[in-house]
């Protein structure tokens, strides 16, 4: 168990850690919420995981296998919320971006 | 009845989080649980009947299964696109249809396109949704309409609709 649990930790952290990178790497707001969102979230839950397989049904372990569904919800619905508010507010999406239906809708 | 439904799920919630069962602790989550069910009840699911139907569950364990796939999936794609030294993205917005009417199907629909890959839902106006896509492989509607809502819809109707 001990070395499961250990397994999902280095993946949580590298995949939180490639997430960091592409927040930096990626050209513009709208890019970086992806790498934000999927890496970052999915990152956590193995952290989180991995807490549930170390510590079993005790509190610590069954409020960590809680908190994953809650952590997706918030983390969709922000990003959710925060690349709605930047399109509204006008941000430019990057040279690179081929289709813009979203502006029309408006 | 459609109280009665969200009061016992928000104290099984409440007894799952705070998970220990001293009387104090309890009578706190009756409180708790009751002033959030006279608070936001009126807006609870709609055909709460749907609730107690067992077919439903089975559905979504599939859904659930299906889901947790594609979101390894997502995330082996974006590191991918991120740690790749020719960064190969082509991002753009694109506008999906979709057929679901209620409005928590359409709610769980646009989260799961957050979570799959390379997509981010950014509006959803009556029936449709605003997609932002980090790599806009096609212009034909068709073709990315299968792609991004295609696996969900049905999952998705048979567990809420």
């Amino acid at each position: 168990m001990n070395s499961i649990s250990t397994v999902l930790l280095v993946i949580g952290v590298a995949f939180d850690l490639f997430g960091c990178i592409g927040l930096i790497r990626l050209p513009d707001v709208y890019n970086r919420l992806q790498s934000a969102t999927k890496c970052v979230t999915l990152g956590t839950c193995s952290i989180l995981l991995s807490l549930f397989f170390r510590y079993g049904f005790s509190d610590v372990g069954v409020k960590a296998l809680i908190a994953i569904p809650l952590l997706f919800f918030a983390s969709t619905v922000g990003a959710h919320a925060l690349i709605r508010g930047s399109h509204i507010f006008g941000i430019k999406m990057t040279d690179k971006s081929i289709v813009d239906d979203y502006k029309d809708a408006k | 009845m459609k109280y009665i439904t969200l009061f016992i799920s928000m104290l099984l919630l409440w007894l799952l989080l705070t998970f220990n069962l001293h009387s104090a602790n309890i009578i706190i989550g009756v409180i708790v649980s009751l002033i959030v069910t006279l608070l936001f009840g009126h807006s609870f699911l709609t055909n709460w009947k749907l609730f107690y139907n067992p077919v439903r569950y089975l559905w979504a364990v599939v859904y659930l299964i299906v889901f947790i796939w594609e979101c390894v999936k997502a995330n082996f794609d974006v590191a991918y696109r991120v740690l790749s030294p020719r960064m190969p993205i082509k991002p753009g917005i694109v506008k999906v249809k979709c057929s679901l009417k209620t409005d928590i199907a359409k709610t769980f629909l646009a989260n799961s396109i957050t979570m799959t890959p390379g997509t981010i839902t950014v509006d959803v106006i009556s029936d449709c949704l605003y997609v932002h896509w980090i790599y806009v492989s096609s212009r034909d509607p068709k073709v990315y309409n299968k792609r991004i809502v295609g696996r969900f819809e049905k999952l998705l109707k048979k567990v809420f609709e």
